[in-house]
């Protein structure tokens, strides 16, 4: 059996098992599947949209930053190649609008002083308990790596296109999917108290309330001030956070991809130059195999 | 058709040297003047590639390990820190975690391998009894490692498989708390299973010695099943396995390097970038994608003793294979029938890694049962059945007499040499 064949069959037999059992509702199924967005850093390709990261923080800084932390991200990164794109002297003044906690000093004490750009961006509550005080119980997750930690079910055969695709983007995804969401709970669905409906969040009943409404942030660029755009800028930063070296990881990849592609060629055609000897003059194996004892 | 050492050291060095520790002729004799059938196809590459991804892992592993902090407080942040902050720290990782993917493809592309030519034939038993040893160490090694990041799905991972010791009438309990070092998962688990991921990896290099020693007692199986015969069906390992081998590696490094440099996540579990919970049950507990076929047998079992046992098994059961297959004949080539059964095989396995990935729940058990059932009934029923009714096809006499009579095989391109080498 050629290598070709197999794959036909290894696909047919793929698809014979994958295909018919539909067997059972999985009930994590309705919510409707977040629509995808256009992404400047999807594909092989992509890179972070300077301007749209930098209203996205502005986003996260005048709204998400009052409940959420992003713990692992530092002043000094936005100042970083493949990011924002601040100047190392503009990062480190966002950095001293911060109030950082330090210490303790020679007496003893803690004390306050203006953030410095290796500092990570402070946290909105002392304690988790604090912040669940503050939100009706409910503790506004992190989000330096929020976008690779939420997704959403692709399932067959979506998930093996994707492979081909290069989708990766379910998190930006369904985090914009979530800003524009929220809307009045249907007859019949109860909320409970102090949970909010949003349809795309799993069960429906989200602890956070609309976080955006239209024209509550500030844009000097002219973007529109909408949720939809909030939204989208919102999720572009996060994946940033999530993933700072992307746009490193890309560049390398496809030099790396450039050089195995020429590799692989040699390497073929010398394979079948050497194998060409076979052919022509086995005698010539005689000498280079090791005096052998057959079973017969 | 094992072969004596031919090697002619030339510089006065290495005559010395040859006196004193032949290292130089064992490698000579294993790796350049051994010889190997010379009708192998690419299946036969993985070998080498499993070797390299060992070389892989292990080198990757070991600079992530000095930047890795194995504490339950720590260890999630310092993953993170290992991406965010570490010189090509997330290239580091991203290979070491795809690296695991691309092994464990690897693997099962070379026991499918195996089992489709019956390279664990007599006298190929134990050579395949390592092979089992040696999966059996991957699984462990893959396990442990994925509880390092201590994640949602490191941690309840971690918990669902330890679990499993639990399942041992009277002592499961106490078993438990001892593998654990305390009463649930925690620091003492993430720090010995750290310990046991660094080292394990080693064992797995030693288990390959073994068996690459036991290959080369025994030799290669071929596509036809056939022995060699003579010099006429054998190729001298360098430079043509070697060659073939590197193309076929550079081949598989293009697979490996789409995944890590463009969907580095795709093979991992988005709820593992959720530091680990104790307090907070992922809705869906799913191992990696590798374990989903066994994952699939143990939750179709109702009573979770005979649950582990079935899924344990499934595992050991690979080992009596040699004694299972009743046929005298290797390759399918010449097994209609087995043909036909390995492939219905192969699908089931396929079928229970998906239904591993679904919910225990309505028509997936009852299509996890139905193939669970198949899964051990292809060993015990089928395969020492086979080996009575079923007829082969006629044998070719020689490697080089089948390589003649089906025109050109792949990495066969010459027709056999008519006159005696």
């Amino acid at each position: 059996m050629t290598l070709k064949q197999t794959l036909l069959v290894l696909a047919a037999a793929a698809t014979a098992v994958i295909a018919p059992p539909a067997v059972a509702q999985d009930h994590s199924h309705d919510s409707p599947t977040p629509p995808a967005q256009k992404w400047s850093f999807s594909g092989p390709f992509g890179k972070f949209d300077q301007a749209q990261l930098q209203r996205g923080f502005k986003v996260y800084k005048e709204v998400c930053a009052s409940c959420h932390s992003l713990s692992l991200v530092a002043f000094r990164n936005l100042a970083e190649p493949g990011g924002l794109g601040y100047s190392p002297a503009q990062a480190e003044a966002i950095a001293a609008e911060y109030k950082i906690q330090d210490g303790p000093n020679d007496a003893g004490e803690m004390f306050e002083r203006p953030g410095r750009s290796a500092d990570t961006f402070p946290k909105p509550f002392p304690n988790d308990n604090a912040a669940r005080a503050a939100n009706g119980g409910a503790l506004p997750p992190d989000l330096s790596v929020i976008a690779k930690a939420r997704t959403y079910e692709r399932g067959f055969p979506w998930f093996i296109f994707d492979i081909f695709t290069q989708y990766q983007e379910q998190g930006p995804d369904y985090i914009h999917a979530l800003m524009v969401g929220y809307e009045e709970a249907p007859q019949g669905f109860t909320l409970p108290p102090g949970a909010h409906y949003n349809k795309y969040f799993p069960g429906h009943a989200l602890g956070m309330p609309q976080p955006l409404s239209d024209g509550q942030v500030t844009y000097e660029d002219g973007s529109p001030q909408t949720i939809d755009q909030y939204g989208k800028d919102v999720s572009a930063f996060l994946m940033w956070t999530a993933e700072p070296h992307m746009m490193a990881r890309k560049r390398l990849g496809f030099q790396v991809m450039i050089f195995l592609l020429v590799l692989t060629g040699l390497l073929y055609f010398t394979k079948k130059k050497v194998w060409k000897q076979v052919e022509l003059h086995p005698e010539q194996l005689r000498e280079q195999r090791a005096p052998t004892e057959y079973r017969t | 058709m094992s072969g004596h050492s031919t090697y002619q050291p030339q510089s006065p060095f290495m005559k010395w040297m040859e006196r004193r520790l032949p290292i130089a002729g064992l490698v000579h004799s294993s790796f350049v003047a051994y010889p190997t059938p010379r009708n192998l196809n690419y299946w036969w590459t993985f070998g080498g590639i499993l070797s390299f991804m060992l070389g892989v892992q292990i080198i990757t592993g070991i600079v992530l390990a000095m930047h890795y902090t194995p504490h339950a407080t720590l260890a999630f942040n310092s993953v993170e820190s290992i991406m965010r902050d570490v010189n090509y720290g997330w290239l580091l990782r991203y290979l070491h975690s795809n690296g695991a993917s691309m092994f464990f493809i690897a693997v099962y592309i070379h026991m499918f391998r195996g089992m489709y030519y019956g390279s664990y034939k007599e006298p190929r038993e134990v050579l395949w009894i390592l092979g089992v040893i040696l999966y059996l160490l991957m699984m462990a090694t893959g396990f442990l490692g994925y509880t390092l990041p201590w994640g949602q799905m490191s941690f309840w991972g971690a918990t669902v498989i330890t679990n499993f010791f639990s399942a041992f009438p009277g002592i499961g309990e106490a078993l438990v708390t001892w593998l654990w070092g305390g009463y649930s998962v925690g620091n003492p688990t993430l720090n010995r299973f750290f310990s046991l991921h660094y080292l394990l990896p080693f064992v797995i290099a030693g288990v390959v010695v073994l068996h690459v020693w036991a290959l080369h007692v025994v030799g290669q199986n071929n596509p036809t099943g056939v022995e060699p015969k003579g010099d006429r069906d054998t190729v001298p390992f360098t430079p043509y396995a070697t060659i073939k081998d590197g193309f076929f590696m550079s081949a598989f490094c293009i697979v490996f390097a789409w995944f890590v440099f463009y969907q580095p996540n795709f093979l991992g579990h988005a709820d593992n970038y959720i530091p680990a919970n104790p307090a907070v049950t992922p809705q869906h507990i799913v191992p990696e994608w590798y374990y989903l076929p066994f994952y699939a047998i143990l939750r179709a079992i109702p009573n979770k003793l005979l649950g582990v046992i079935a899924l344990f098994g499934s595992i050991v059961i690979l080992a009596f294979l040699p004694w299972l297959d009743t046929s005298k004949v290797r390759s399918a080539r010449y097994r209609p029938l087995f043909k036909q059964f390995f492939w219905v095989f192969f699908a089931v396995c396929i079928g229970l890694g998906w239904l591993g990935s679904k919910p225990a729940e309505g028509g997936y058990v009852i299509a996890a049962r139905v193939l669970t059932f198949y899964y051990f009934a292809h060993f015990i029923i089928v395969l020492p059945l086979l080996g009575i009714f079923e007829k082969a096809k006629p044998l070719p006499n020689s490697i080089s007499e089948s390589v003649l009579k089906e025109g050109v095989p792949i990495g066969a391109p010459a027709p056999a040499p008519t006159t005696k080498v």
